[in-house]
């Protein structure tokens, strides 16, 4: 399953690392990635492919919002079905 | 971004969830009761609960993982059931309140908030399982938590029932009376309908219709304080642009509807039905329909243009909506209810708003009077009249239209009646002082309107 997972800080060094980080322990692939600044506000999306990933999306849901909090980060996996949906016709 | 999707849009889609209030009202499943009936009413009863135990039991929490998965939130999960007053008419019984109560613990037991169908259609006339239904609704409304009673008084085919709207008014004081101690709370359970739909998934007004499937998935959208952002952007702009503008945006909300319900069905295994595209408000700021209508440059809710906005603002919603999905149904279109939007309360306690505005408003949006409070010493032929004219705007308009009135006990103009959480705030509204008795004493049927003629 392809999710689209993102995140929402303050900028500093080290985001980018951090989060592939996370992803990696979790044997997930980054497909694609872009990150961009709001004003001060750093944010990145992600696609990623869960396929090799040992947990449920829940578990994985969780263990990304926690750890991201531990640097004051926000991060929300979502299933890439509600992009599609809403974005192309 | 990607060879797959544009991180705008993500970031656009983030946006309407987080700050924007984009939802997904309700998922509800409507279910036929009609295999329910029993003469004995205890059997009926114990039926109806296994039944909706059975095929709800997964309803809660598919709509639980869906929402985790997709990010997007579900606010309610509810069930729709077959007309009562069809299911139980087999009953020897002169009353179905132990059904009402029945539905209520199966509601409790599934964890949905509301269940809606206790409910009589009479646009004809009234059967005697409608006559012992239309009389078991005060009592139900006020001994059960989460059931939703709703009565249909007429149709474009057949005309209006006025001794059903002679009914209805009394129906309306006495479940009000019943519910005093709550400021009438009962009433906001309650649905005086004219053109009911048989697959509408949004409260209080839903039914699963005869002309139903066995079990159905019914999913109702939202997003006005999507639709009121997207305006924002258009300040000053021509109408066109306010149009397309609207447009655009309800496709996208009704795509994610969509999503949604076909991702629900596939799940629990029941067909998809409708998507509702409704632009269903919440008293919470920056949720509210009023507010889209200021934005189109009304200074205030209610003022002249208040109904021309708003029949751009119904329409476009469904222009934008029919493509986004498979089918469309339900209501479809922006309700106005006034308790239940921040900007109808404000325009209300200001006195920009009156019920005679709604009215016209009513002729143009997706339904009717909704939940707005009235002097608790009005009239039941008062309450009937307002049913009747609604009733008549519904039935020459070939629409569907509505009254949720509430004649909050002891309250009158200037007080505000405390119904609390999704139903909100109403300030009690002014009615016409004078009498409409004599016209509602009549009874007999208002025939079917002609049509051909048409101006």
């Amino acid at each position: 399953m392809k999710a689209i997972v993102s995140v929402f800080a303050r900028d500093r060094k080290g985001i980018i690392a951090y989060v592939t980080g996370l992803l990696a322990e979790k044997d997930i692939n980054v497909l694609d990635i872009s990150q961009t600044l709001m004003q001060e506000y750093f944010a990145m999306i992600m696609l990623v492919d869960l396929k090799d990933c040992p947990l449920s999306f829940d578990e994985l849901s969780q263990y990304l919002a926690e750890r991201g909090e531990e640097l004051g980060l926000s991060i929300h996996i979502q299933r890439q079905d509600i992009f599609d949906a809403m974005h192309r016709v | 971004m990607s060879y797959l999707l544009n991180s705008n849009d993500i970031l656009q889609t983030i946006q309407m969830i987080d700050q924007q209030h984009l939802d997904v009202r309700t998922i509800t499943m409507g279910l036929s009761l009609l295999d329910c009936a029993d003469p004995d009413l205890s059997v009926c009863c114990r039926r109806i609960y296994d039944k909706i135990c059975k095929r709800a039991a997964r309803l809660v929490e598919t709509g639980t993982q869906i929402e985790k998965e997709f990010g997007i939130p579900i606010v309610n999960r509810r069930i729709s059931v077959t007309p009562i007053a069809l299911a139980a008419a087999a009953c020897k019984t002169d009353t179905y309140v132990p059904i009402a109560q029945a539905l209520d613990r199966a509601a409790a037991e599934v964890g949905v908030n509301f269940i809606g169908g206790f409910s009589a259609l009479v646009q004809k006339g009234s059967a005697r399982s409608d006559e012992i239904l239309m009389r078991s609704v005060p009592e139900a409304l006020a001994v059960t938590e989460r059931v939703c009673a709703s009565i249909n008084v007429g149709s474009t085919k057949a005309g209006i029932n006025m001794d059903a709207v002679a009914e209805s008014g009394r129906i309306v004081k006495k479940t009000a009376e019943l519910t005093a101690d709550r400021d009438g709370l009962g009433c906001s359970k309650l649905v005086i309908f004219c053109n009911a739909v048989e697959d509408n998934p949004f409260m209080a007004g839903a039914f699963h219709g005869p002309g139903e499937p066995e079990c159905v998935i019914n999913v109702g959208v939202s997003g006005p304080g999507v639709i009121h952002h997207a305006l924002e952007e258009c300040i000053g702009q021509r109408f066109d642009v306010v149009a397309e503008t609207i447009k655009r945006t309800a496709f996208k909300v009704t795509r994610m509807g969509q999503l949604v319900a076909q991702e629900a069905s596939r799940r629990l295994d029941v067909p998809f039905g409708i998507v509702d595209l409704s632009l269903a408000p919440t008293p919470a700021v920056g949720d509210s329909v009023a507010r889209i209508l200021e934005a189109m440059g009304l200074e205030c809710c209610g003022t002249h243009g208040t109904t021309a906005a708003l029949a751009l603002l119904n329409d476009a919603v469904k222009k934008g909506g029919v493509m986004a999905s498979s089918h469309v149904g339900g209501l479809s279109g922006a309700f106005i209810p006034v308790s239940e939007d921040e900007g109808m309360i404000a325009a209300a306690e200001s006195g920009c708003l009156t019920l005679e505005k709604l009215e016209a408003m009513t002729c143009v949006c997706s339904v009717g009077l909704d939940m707005i409070a009235v002097p608790g010493d009005t009239s039941a032929e008062t309450i009937s009249a307002i049913i009747a004219d609604e009733a008549a705007i519904g039935m020459i308009n070939n629409k569907t239209t509505a009254c949720r009135l509430i004649p909050a006990p002891g309250k009158t103009v200037g007080d505000t009646v405390h119904i609390g959480g999704l139903f909100g705030d109403a300030p009690v509204m002014a009615v016409n002082p004078a009498s409409s008795e004599a016209f509602i004493r009549r009874g007999g049927r208002i025939p079917a309107p002609i049509h051909s003629l048409r101006n």
